[in-house]
This record gives structure tokens, sequence and C-alpha cells, in this order.
């Protein structure tokens, strides 16, 4: 019963919170419904009588008309709460009676219901909603990460990061927005109104308008079109022209001159036949103009034009024929002197004829061969003929023979030479021939034969200077020119094949014996002086170096005899006790596996090393050849190299000199230490990456100009002057929160909680 | 017939413009240039050594304040344009281009406490120690109208700070409480407290703008959501922290400038440790404010000079100071990331170079490539001993100096003990706390 009494009070307690809660929860609900809820009740019992009348699911509805005890929530009806409780009841054993069953029932139902815990403390629950919406924006914020990181590691960053947009507004809107202020502004602007200066969109005033407007369609369609014809027409004449030009027939052009001149011969009949003064006039105007011609060199051998025929005239047929062409006219002209009283029309025709004329002139001349000119031209192509058909002689074989042996080159050579020579004085002999004609010679000797000349000239003297300077100089004093050639040519041959120092030597006598020594020989004699030292110096030198061996030798000796008393100092204190004779086995292993390698020797040996490494180095100033006479494979001598020799001082003593087991790197320079970097930096993991870094160089010395842009790119751009604002979610491509925060606040005024309130509250009547 | 002729491409050899280079051509081979390290070496020595003697980063003093001065804000809109409060409730603007005050304002009685600029920057707030808040106009009045705020609320409280939402029409004030503003109401919409201590100053962060960071006398600092009208977290330092200052780059970034002469850069999503603690001051650190590029910020201290430093570096790679600049209260990067003003005690604004050695004005590209060089050739041989000496000396006023040698031997003093304790007491009972945890007691939910 007391579980019962318990639950009910607690029950009872729930309610009553309840009732309290009900009005502050639906405040609505209960006051302004009142009115209806009458009508509502009534509507229902109606229904319920209804349905009563039905019969078949009659039921005795429990029905609540006032705040009872016998009504509970959990439905547990109290029924018989009124009777008493006898004492006989208590005494009996327990009955099983059916209204007890319904009560337990009841109870067991209560009993599985759970109270409502208690609510949470307020701390807690705001430290709960706090931790909550912390999770919520730290998860907003997380968005940010990618980004973040992304302009952490860039390149480089140009603020301000959104590009302003460049809103071009237009110049009316620019325009109608800003009024004139200053009086110099009103000044203008009064000005421009006056004019009818537009301001806007058309940029034309009314005035200029009326005078695209002046001419009419029809006329400005007129006024093309002549201006298009006009100009075809010209198009066609220039082009007209310019095909004229541009022939090229000597004959078109003759008879092209022909007619004019025929025309002009007609006009000026017609003149005389109407006009004879007129026609007189024009006569003296031509009279003038040939007195001109006569005045001018202009067909004299003087011009440039002249000059270059005559050169050509040798070998171009045309040319010769153009030279004689203009040697006529001048005669003509000449001639016209003499005889001044011949007709005008004739001298008027004589050009034209006069062209027609040339070939038979020069046919004459040629046949009368009285032209000594001529002759001797002929003579001098034969020869020029022969001289370059040697010219090409000598080269000839070279480029076909480049492999053949030099003696054979030699003897062609010495042929040719004697060819050569020959000519020359031939031709020495027809120069003093020609001698005889200095008018003439100039013309004769044309440039390009006298370079042909000096150039042969040149390459004979060349040949003879390479080839036979050593041997035939001294021998040719001594022999007849005849003679010493064929000698020659046995001799060669035999002194190239034989080693050269023989033959040096072999002539060496000679010229000993003949008593002029030449100047070229003392090489060789040098030469072979140094060579007989090499040989002694390799007599000598092999010695010393057995020396220096047995010097090193003895060196390692002393070093090995050294280490192992060292080791032998050492080890017998420790070893010599523990000798058993499992352990000498293990040592005989031990031995037997290493005995390849020897430590100690490699390590006396690097030792050896840094000490020689370390060592200063004399430094030898010697200059071979230097005062001395000049040649390959020369040595300085013992005494001059000993003379230049500048001996290093020695340096202080090393530290593990004392120490044979240990080397001590003196290496280390502290003068460049105190530049260098002593410990790895930080974003290094490793010394290579760092020197790597330090190695490349960026600068433009070493770099083309986009490398090196890119390589001192700076990592943070900023523009002057340009507002650089917070990064926006819009900037790097998020879409930003479309509510404001302004409305999400608004929208949940729960968040003034009641403590707040109180505060508020506090604070105003405050 | 077919003739061949040598030719060149024009494009190698004629210039497109006049105004273009002309091309030069260059044989790049290696053998030709050689010694490329010492050469580059010393390049890179005479550009510090340069860099040092061309260090020169004092620009302007603005005097005009008749008190120190308290609070300094810059115009969102406006490079040219700053606003300072002073003790005496004076409210300057200045135009920075002509150096000189172009307005002046008794906004408050007594100190001006907070300054900040709405984001569209025609108007400002103020909070001064008469426990108003006034917003201004930023134009100043026509001739004959007297200067009038135009909106005055009258708390019941001292308001202490002042921060503008980035986006709306919203502020933040701080005092005994954080509370949120709408503009257009007298009463707050919403107010948040944890804790009983008066907050000093409250900062909304630019890219998440719903956060908001504030820092109380109890020594922490309280991060709030102005969505959910919620505290998130709290942690608390050894000292008190002045000011807070979020990145404008970098959303969860936020850097506390503390009364133990460090300053801690926090992600706001795990607070237990500072991502940095940056180190050099030698007295309370009162300012700080980030560069508009987010790779550095600039701290005001009570040692009477102001220190860059880089965000990921503990130390700072620029000091500033002035023999009669005192103690300098607040501190400011312009927008455009040049230039730092700072203001002091002693009444005056100091306008500085945010890079000491920048040449000022208009650089012509050979210029230009020349400075970029010369940085890059600094940024390779940094690590080199005289490059790495040359570039770190700066001289020191002598307080600021023998105070730097006396917290060393502080610090060396408490790391020996440190390690002695370790070493004299079981192996594991004594761990070593690393610097960044040291200055965390404690993170609340």
């Amino acid at each position: 019963m007391s579980a019962n009494q318990a639950a009910e009070s607690l029950l009872a307690s729930n309610q009553q919170k309840k009732l309290e809660n009900l009005p502050k929860d639906y405040p609505l609900s209960t006051s302004e419904d009142e009115g209806d809820n009458d009508g509502e009740r009534k509507h229902q019992k109606l229904l319920e009588s209804v349905s009563s009348l039905n019969g078949k699911d009659r039921q005795k509805l429990a029905e609540r008309s006032e705040a009872s005890l016998k009504v509970s929530e959990f439905s547990v009806s109290s029924e018989g709460s009124g009777e008493k409780l006898v004492l006989s009841d208590l005494l009996e054993p327990v009955k099983t009676s059916s209204s007890l069953a319904a009560v337990k029932k009841q109870l067991n139902r209560v009993k599985s219901k759970k109270t409502v815990e208690l609510p949470l403390h307020r701390e807690e629950i705001e430290r709960i909603h706090r931790e909550v919406a912390f999770n919520k924006s730290s998860q907003i914020l997380s968005k940010w990460d990618p980004v973040v990181l992304k302009n952490r590691q860039a390149e480089q960053l140009v603020f301000p990061l959104s590009k302003p947009q460049s809103a071009f507004a237009p110049i009316e809107h620019v325009v109608s927005g800003w009024k004139a202020g200053t009086p110099l502004e009103h000044e203008i602007f009064n000005l421009l109104h006056k004019n009818k200066q537009p301001v806007t969109d058309p940029l034309l005033t009314p005035v200029e308008k009326a005078s695209l407007k002046a001419m009419s369609l029809e006329e400005v369609k007129m006024r093309r079109a002549e201006l298009q014809r006009a100009r075809a027409l010209q198009s066609y004449y220039e082009a007209r022209a310019r095909r004229e030009k541009r022939i090229k027939s000597k004959k078109y052009h003759r008879i092209l001159k022909k007619g004019k001149a025929k025309q002009a011969l007609k006009d000026f009949e017609k003149l005389q036949k109407v006009n004879p003064a007129a026609a007189l006039e024009e006569l003296e105007k031509l009279d003038k103009a040939r007195m001109m011609e006569r005045m001018s060199l202009k067909h004299q051998n003087s011009g440039k034009w002249a000059k270059s025929k005559a050169i050509m005239a040798k070998y171009d047929l045309e040319a010769r024929q153009a030279m004689q062409e203009q040697l006529a006219r001048n005669k003509e002209l000449t001639q016209k002197v003499q005889a001044a009283s011949e007709s005008e029309e004739e001298e008027e025709g004589q050009e034209e004829e006069e062209e027609l004329l040339v070939p038979d002139m020069v046919n004459g001349v040629q046949i009368n061969g009285l032209n000594p000119w001529m002759f001797r031209n002929h003579f001098i192509d034969a020869k020029e003929a022969e001289v370059q058909k040697d010219l090409k002689d000598p080269t000839e074989p070279e480029a076909q023979e480049p492999s053949e042996s030099e003696e054979e080159r030699a003897g062609e050579e010495e042929t040719l030479l004697k060819e050569f020579e020959e000519r020359r004085s031939l031709r020495q002999k027809s120069e003093l021939n020609h001698m005889a004609e200095p008018v003439h010679r100039p013309v004769t000797k044309d440039p390009s034969s006298q370079e042909v000349l000096s150039e042969l000239r040149a390459l004979s003297q060349k040949l003879i200077a390479e080839n036979h300077q050593s041997g035939k100089q001294e021998l040719s004093s001594a022999r007849t020119a005849q003679r010493e050639e064929p000698a020659r040519e046995e001799e060669e041959p035999m002194l190239l094949q034989r080693p050269e120092r023989a033959r040096t030597l072999d002539e060496l006598e000679e010229l000993g014996r003949e008593g002029c020594v030449e100047n070229k020989e003392l090489p060789r004699t040098a030469v072979e002086g140094l060579q007989l030292e090499k040989n002694l110096s390799n007599h000598i030198g092999a010695p010393k170096e057995k020396k220096r061996k047995e010097q090193m030798i003895d060196l390692q000796n002393l070093l090995t005899t050294k280490s192992p008393s060292v080791k032998s100092l050492a080890v017998p204190t420790t070893v010599q006790e523990l000798e058993d004779e499992g352990e000498r086995d293990q040592r005989q292993m031990i031995k037997e596996a290493f005995a390849g390698d020897d430590v100690i020797r490699d390590f006396l040996k690097e030792k050896r090393e840094a000490v020689e490494a370390s060592k200063p180095k004399d430094l030898d100033l010697t200059l071979p050849g230097w005062g001395e006479w000049g040649g390959m494979g020369l040595k300085p001598s013992a005494k001059k190299r000993c003379r230049f020799l500048i001996k290093a001082p020695e340096g202080p003593p090393r530290k593990d000199k004392n120490l044979p087991n240990m080397i001590i790197n003196e290496k280390r320079n502290i003068h460049v230490a105190a530049h260098q970097v002593q410990v790895l930096p930080h974003p290094f993991t490793h010394h290579q990456q760092f020197e790597r870094t330090i190695q490349t160089p960026i600068g433009s010395t070493w770099n083309t100009q986009r490398a090196f842009q890119k390589l001192t790119m700076p990592k943070v751009v900023t523009k002057p002057g340009h507002i650089i604002k917070p990064i926006k979610a819009e900037d790097v491509g998020y879409r930003s929160s479309s509510r404001s925060d302004l409305s999400v606040i608004q929208r949940n005024p729960k968040r003034l909680s009641i403590r707040h309130k109180k505060h508020l509250e506090n604070n105003c009547v405050d | 017939m077919k003739v061949k002729m040598l030719s060149r491409n024009p494009d190698h050899y004629v210039r497109e413009t006049k105004l273009d280079l002309q091309r030069v051509p260059r044989n790049y081979d290696p053998t030709l240039h050689p010694f490329e390290v010492p050469r580059e070496y010393i390049r890179a020595l005479n550009a510090t050594k340069l860099e040092r003697v061309f260090a020169k980063p004092f620009l302007a003093s603005l005097d005009g304040h008749r008190d120190g001065v308290n609070c300094l804000a810059k115009n969102p809109k406006s490079l040219a344009t700053v606003l300072s409060g002073a003790c005496d409730g004076e409210v300057r603007i200045w135009n920075l281009t002509k150096r000189k005050c172009i307005r002046t304002i008794q906004a408050h009685e007594g100190f001006v406490r907070g300054i900040c600029t709405r984001f569209c920057g025609t108007s400002f707030f103020t909070v001064g120690d008469d426990k108003t808040v006034k917003q201004w106009k930023m134009d100043g009045p026509s001739s004959g109208e007297e200067e009038e705020p135009l909106h005055t609320i009258l708390g019941k409280t001292v308001y202490t700070g002042i921060d503008h939402h980035w986006k709306e029409a919203v502020f933040a004030t701080c005092g005994q409480q954080v509370d949120i503003w709408d503009e257009q109401r007298t009463n707050p919409i919403c107010s948040m407290t944890w804790g009983f201590d008066s907050i000093s100053s409250v900062k909304f962060n630019p890219i998440e703008t719903f956060l908001l960071g504030s820092c109380a006398s109890d020594r922490n600092i309280v991060l709030y959501d102005m969505r959910q009208a919620t505290p998130l977290k709290k942690v608390i330092l050894d000292m008190r922290t002045n000011t807070i200052c979020w990145n404008p780059m970098e959303a969860f970034i936020f850097t506390a400038a503390n009364e133990d002469y460090n300053l801690y850069t926090f992600d706001m999503r795990a607070l237990d440790t500072p991502v940095m603690v940056h180190m050099d001051h030698v007295s309370a650190v009162l300012d700080v404010d980030y560069s508009p590029t987010g790779r550095e910020f600039v701290s005001a201290s009570f040692d009477k000079s102001i220190r860059i430093f880089p965000v990921d570096k503990s130390r700072s790679r620029e000091v500033y100071h002035t023999k009669r600049m005192q103690h300098v209260i607040c501190v400011k990067w312009t927008a455009d990331s040049k230039y730092i003003m700072c203001g002091s005690d002693e009444m005056n604004i100091r306008l500085w170079k945010a890079n000491a050695s920048e040449k000022l004005g208009v650089l012509t590209s050979r210029e230009k490539a020349a400075t970029d060089y010369n940085q890059k050739l600094k940024e390779k041989f940094q690590y080199h001993p005289h490059i790495k000496r040359i570039s770190r000396h700066r001289h020191l006023p002598k307080s600021i100096y023998s105070q730097i040698q006396e917290q060393r031997i502080m610090k060396e003093a408490r790391r020996r003990k440190e390690l002695n304790r370790i070493k004299h007491s079981k192996p594991g009972s004594v761990q070593r706390v690393s610097e960044k945890k040291k200055h965390i007691v404690a993170v609340v939910k």
C-alpha cells in the first residue's frame, strides 16, 4: 500500500506541475476557446447517447465529472478506497479474489513505468550547447583548410585577390551626374551650349551634319564615276608605257626610231611647204644639235662605256663590233668638219643609216687588216690562251692525284718551273717588242693577264724557296743548270726515303768540309744534342728512379716495421694470457677470413698520401726554351731549373706527426669557414639538398631572361594604392551563406536566456 | 636558278616597337661565366648591406592630439583616411597624404575606448568612458552645422571596446558582456557572457563573419558564435590578453597580444596549443594588427617599440622605435599593406613603412627586377653567417637592449632549473613542457 501511496503522491505532484505548466504552455487554447468548447461537449454527448442506443457495445464509460482521487493518470482506479478495513480481513489467509487481481495488474503496470529524469543543471545545458555550436562552427571553418594550405604554399600571391570589376559607365551617365561648379567650368559649358556642341552620343554638330547632307546622291555618284574612269585610263597608260619600256629588242627600238625619224622628216617637209620660215628655224635647230654633238666627246674612246668595251673587245665579238661602230661614227663626225657643206637632210638620216652600215665597216676593217691594233690583239690572245693552259696544268694533277708521293710532285714542279721560266724569258722579250709601241701597250696588257703573270711568278718563287733551299742553292753554284735538274730528281727521292737525321748528318759532314755552316742546320744539331741528352738522362735517370724506389721501400719498411712493433707492445698483456687452444683456432679462422686485407698497411698508405697532399708544393718558374735555342722536346737545363725553382717554405709540423695511428685533417681553412654555413638549416633534410640550392645560380648572367624572371618572382605582390580586402568565399569559389547573420540571430530569440533577460531588465530598471 | 643566301629571321633582331629593349644576344655557356656561387654570394652580401643602409622606415608623425592616443581605425574605402581616438575623448580624422588632421570631434567625456568604421566607410562608431555608443558620419558637417553624432546609445555600463560586422549593419560592444547591436535599435539584439570579468576587446572574424573573439581581464580568450548567440570555447592563459586580431586570409587563425610579453597565434579549432608563440617584446604587448596579406602582423608594446612578426616565425623580423615614442598603445597596418601606423602615449601617431628599406613611389621595370633579384639572393644566402648577422643587426635603445639581455639570462636560468629538476627526479616523473603548451592554463568547453 505504501508503494501505492508513494506512487499516488508522485503522480499527484506531477499532475500539479502539469496543471501549473499547462496555462503557460497553451495559454491560447484554454482562454480563448471557452465558448466553443461548451457547444462541442454537448455535441459529443449527443453522439454518445445515440451510439449507446445501438446496444451492441454498450459500455459503461467512466465519466469524469469532477476532480477526484478516484481517477488517476495511470488509470489506477481507487475502487473501494472508501471501504473500511476490518481486522478479520487481515487475519484471514489471502484469498484470491477477482477484484485483487485487477489491482495487481494495475500495480505492475505502474511499476513498469519509469519516472522522468530530473532536468540537467543549467550550466550543463549551456556547456552542451556550446560544444554543439563549437563543433558546428569548426566544421564550417574546416572548409577553408584547402584554401589556406594553397595560399600558404603558393609560389606567388597577387593582392588584391579579387580583381575589381572595371565598370565602363557610358559617357552620358557620367556627364548627367556631373555639374559645373567652378566659374571656368560654367564658361566652358556655356560655350559648348552656344555652339550646340552635342555632349552625348552622336558626336557631330548640326553644322557638320548639314555639310554632310549638302551634296546630293546623284552628284556624288557621277563624280565618283568620273574619277573612276580617269583612274582606270591612267593605269592603262601606265601599264602600256611600262610594257613598251620593258621591250629589249633592239630591232624594235630601231624600227621605232626610224619611224620617228621618218615622221619627223615628213613633218619637216610639210612644214617646208606650208611655212618655209618655220622650216628654216627648224633646220637651224637641227644644225645646232649636230654642232653640240660634235662638240661633245661622245664618240671618242674616252667614255666609260668605251673603256669597258675595249676590255671586252678581245673576247666578245659584239663588243668588238660596237667598238668599231663607234670608231666609224667618230670618223664620220670628224669628216663632217671637212665636208661641212653637205645637205641637212642627209645628215639627218645619217645616224640611222650608220647603224645599219656598221657591220660592213667592221668587215672592211678586218679584211683590210690595216689595223695593227687588231693584229696584235690576235697574237696576244693566242699567247694568253697558252698561258692559261699552262696555268691550269699545275693545278690539275694536284687535284687529280692528291695521293701522289712527294718526289713525283717535286719533279713535276721542277719541270713546270722550267717551263715557266722559259716562258717568262720569252715574254720579257715580247714585252720588249711591245715597248716599241708604247701607245698600245696598256691595252694589250690587260689587268687579268697581268694578275695571272704575277701570280705565276709568286708561285714559282715560293716553290723554289720551299723545295730547294737546302741542297739546291749551294750546289747550283757548283753545277750547271742543265745537269742539275735530273741529278736532283734522282737524289731527292733517295733523300726522302732515308731517315732525316741520317741525311742531315751526311750533309753536316759535307758542310763541315765545305766550311759554310747554314743557320738552318743548327736546330737539328740542337735536337741531336738534346736527344743525346735524353739518352744520357735515361741512363742516369734509371738509377735515380731505382734509388727513389729504394727509398720508398725503405720508408714503407720503416713504417711497417714500426707498426708491428706497436702492435706487439699492445698485444702481449691482453692476448698472451688468454691464449687457449680454442681461441687459437678462432684466431686462425679470423685470420683466414681477413687474410686478404691488410688494414694497417692501407691506413699507412692513406696517411702517407695525406701527408704528401698537405705538403706545400714547390713553384717551378722555368720556361722551356727561354734564353736557349728553341725546338721540339727541349728541356731546360738543370742549372736553370735550379735557378728558377722557388722552394715552398716548410709548413708547420703536422699535428699527427707523432701519432702513428691517426690522421688529423689540416685542410680546414678558418678564413673560409667564417663564411660557411655550419649547421644544416631547418627546411632542408640533407646537406646535398642545401648545396644544390646554393649552387644553382638565379642571376641573369646565368639564366635566360624568362628563367630569371621566373626565378626571382616575389612571393607576395601588392599593388600600390589598392585596398586589400579580407578573403571572401566568392573569391575562392565557395558559395557564401545566403542568409545574413542578422536574420539568423533575429529568428531565434530564445537564445536570449532568462538570465540575460533578467540582467537586461535590471539594467533598464537601473 | 636557286640562289642560296645567308638569311636571318628579322624577329630575332628587330624590335617590335621603339620602346622595347634592344635584343642583346648572350652566350649562356657556363664555362664563360665561372664562379657563380661566389659571385652571387658577394651580390647577396652587398644587397644585404644596402638593405640595412636604406632602412629608413619612419615616414611621418601626426601630432595634434592633446592626450595619449588610445585607439586607431582605418577607413575601409579610403587608404588616406585614418581615425584616432584619444584619452581626452577627442576623435580626430587624418589625411595621410597631406599628413594633416582634417576633422576634430569632441566625442566623449573621458577616454575614447574604442573606435570602428562601418564596412561601407560612410560612418564610424565610438565608445567612451561616458557609457555611450555614438555613431558619426565620416564626412564632416557642412559649414554652419554643428558636429553631432548620427545616433547615441546610452548604456548602463562602460563599454571598453567596439567592433563592426564586416558585411551587415551589426556591431558588437564589450564591457561586462559582449553585446550584439542592430544599428537600428537602441537595445542589443543579443548579449553573451561567460564569467563575470570585464571584457577588454571584441573582434569580428572578417571571413566567417558570425564569429567573434573577445578577451577578458580574467586571463581568458572567449570565442562566440553570433548566429547561435552562444559562446563557443574559452582558453585561459598565464596572463591577461590585451587584444586579439583575426587573420584576414585564414579564417580560423587569430593572434592574441598578451601581458606576458608574448603573442600567441591560435587555430581556433585547437585552442589547447597555440600554433606559434611569438616572443621578442620585453614588456606587455598592448595591440596587434594583421597585414592585409595575412602573412605578417605588427604588435605594439609597452616597451616603447613596435615589432613586425611573420605569422610562421616566433621571432620578429623588424623592430621600430624612436627616441620620443613612448608606450605604444595602438597599432594598425594600412589596407594596402605598405604602411604601419601606431598611436602612442605621447599624443603622436606615427607612420612607418612596413618594409623598412623599400623604395617608395613608382619603380621602373629594371629597378623592380633588381629589387626582386636582390630579395631572392638575400633569401638564398640567408643562412650564411655574415649575411645573417648583417640582416639581423638592429640598433635598439638601451632600455630594450638591457631588458633583452636580462630576459635571456632569466630564461636560461629557468631552462637550467628545469633540466636539473628532470635530472634529479625519477625518470619520467617530470615531463618537459614545450614552450607552446607552457602558457596555456586550461581550455574550457
